[in-house]
């Protein structure tokens, strides 16, 4: 085999970039849908709505039981159908990989979260929301301005790690053949042949950011844990 | 709707012997890497907490390192970049297996040293639940620190982070999926095989579906009788296994 050279990292990097944003846009996107989705979900468990909170636990533990592969798979297969049972002449709509994995991770991102944000729900004491009922809050004001706030800052470290963890599951677009920052990787293999480079070279860009990201997570939760104690 | 499966495919066995033999390598993946992951994080956690520096800082690297690179990038890393930076005749020998043992001992050893990574970091929240007068009345003995370890350290260490490693548990075996992408024919490349062939979708992804959430309650119900068996019994409050309990429990 060749003599191992990094110098054709350098020139993979502007490549290689392109693909790191993509994975850095499809864990934002996931982040944020999966937050807002993951909240309704937890909620809906949270204040027992009949049916479906039901129906959510079910999905909640479905999604977090079978691999993210396999679901990937699915929704690359279902979304099309489910799109195309909407639309007026009932064919299937094909929106391609892309949009398949944003979806995908949207919707399987926010059953982690909401079990977080639950388990958070259920942590904060009750006398809370009754005293929000006392000052004459509705439901919807006390979780809006009362709970949720306090939720968000317990479990802001928790939140946090899974979406560490949740960067590096997006590497797993790469069996929709999707140029994420592997699959940019993968494509350069298949021209130059430098498989050995580029994968030690994607391995550490990983392992940098998530390093780093995990030490500020690390900060976080001491001073979350100082200010838990102080009260 | 699973009428399918009993079908004969291109090989003369039914689309259902190609389902069970992936569920076999699913489950060979899991249970072997589960207990290697056990024993190596085990030693790795054991190591975080011991006084010397040198060790201490080495089991840190280890977490830091295998717990910040995807399973994915892992997994090549293993299967293409270590028998290329091995001696010319390991290497040689690596990629000569025969399949699936080409891919499968990659993918074992992969998942085995993540899964570890992960399991160091519960195993040192364990330890460092534990009251501080537990390692000091070991000293107070005269207990040597191996034996302090061995006999009064991780004994409750172990029982108190059942719960938390029914998380680990049940993270393995859905990670074992990621093994399809170096080669190796798991339960959901078996699944989506037989939709290729098929064009049963629905049918080969249901079953697979339905297999995982077998693995799923199983694993579930052994980790809640692991806890039942070894909690460390007493007035304390503790947390029961929950089913789909958060992975980034007390260690992340």
């Amino acid at each position: 085999m060749q003599a191992i050279d990094f110098t054709v990292v350098l020139q993979a990097w502007p490549y290689l970039c392109s693909g790191l944003a993509f994975s850095l846009a499809l864990t934002a996107t996931a982040f944020t849908a999966g937050i807002v989705l993951g909240t309704g979900l937890a909620l809906a468990q949270h204040l027992e709505i009949p049916v479906l909170g039901h129906a959510d636990r079910i999905y909640i533990a479905t999604m977090r039981s079978i691999p993210l592969i396999l679901v990937l798979f699915w929704f690359f297969f279902l979304v099309p159908i489910i799109l195309g049972s909407l639309s007026p002449d009932g064919r299937p709509i094909s929106i391609g990989p892309t949009s398949t994995a944003f979806i995908t991770f949207c919707l399987f991102e926010a059953a982690y979260y909401s079990e977080i944000i639950r388990v958070g729900l259920r942590a904060l004491n009750r006398g809370q929301v009754e005293a929000s009922h006392a000052l004459g809050l509705t439901t919807p004001q006390a979780y809006r301005y009362v709970v949720l706030p306090q939720v968000a800052r317990t479990v802001a470290p928790i939140v946090l790690s899974q979406t560490i963890i949740l960067f590096q599951d997006t590497s797993l677009v790469y069996v929709l053949s999707l140029t994420d920052l592997v699959g940019a990787a993968s494509k350069l293999v298949q021209l130059n042949g430098r498989f050995v480079e580029l994968s030690v070279t994607v391995a550490l860009v990983y392992l940098a950011i998530c390093s780093l990201a995990s030490h500020c997570v690390a900060i976080l939760k001491r001073r979350t844990a100082a200010h838990a104690a102080q009260r | 709707m699973f009428d399918v499966l009993f079908d004969q495919a291109s090989d003369g066995q039914r689309y259902l012997d190609w389902l069970m033999s992936g569920l076999g390598w699913t489950l060979a993946l899991a249970f072997f890497g589960w207990w290697i992951a056990f024993a190596v994080g085990v030693l790795v956690g054991v190591g975080r907490t011991v006084e010397r520096r040198s060790v201490a800082l080495l089991a840190r690297l280890y977490v830091e390192i295998f717990r910040n690179i995807p399973v994915l990038v892992q997994m090549f890393l293993w299967y293409f970049v270590l028998p290329e930076i091995l001696p010319a005749a390991a290497g040689g020998w690596l990629k000569q297996l025969p399949p699936p043992w080409g891919s499968f001992l990659p993918a074992l050893a992969c998942l085995s040293f993540y899964t570890a990574s992960r399991v160091a970091e519960q195993v040192r929240a364990g330890i460092e639940a534990l009251p501080k007068g537990q390692a000091e009345a070991t000293r107070a003995l005269g207990l040597s620190s191996v034996q302090a370890y061995r006999l009064v350290i991780l004994p409750q260490a172990l029982r108190l982070i059942v719960p938390s490693l029914t998380s680990e548990v049940m993270a393995i075996y859905k990670n074992t999926s990621v093994a399809l992408t170096i080669g190796l024919l798991e339960l959901t490349a078996q699944a989506r095989q037989v939709s290729e062939e098929t064009f049963q979708t629905f049918a080969a992804f249901g079953a697979a579906t339905l297999a995982y959430l077998t693995l799923a309650l199983v694993a579930y119900g052994l980790m809640t009788l692991v806890d039942r068996r070894f909690h460390i019994p007493g007035p304390a409050q503790r947390s029961r296994p929950r089913f789909g309990r958060l992975r980034t429990a007390k260690g992340a």
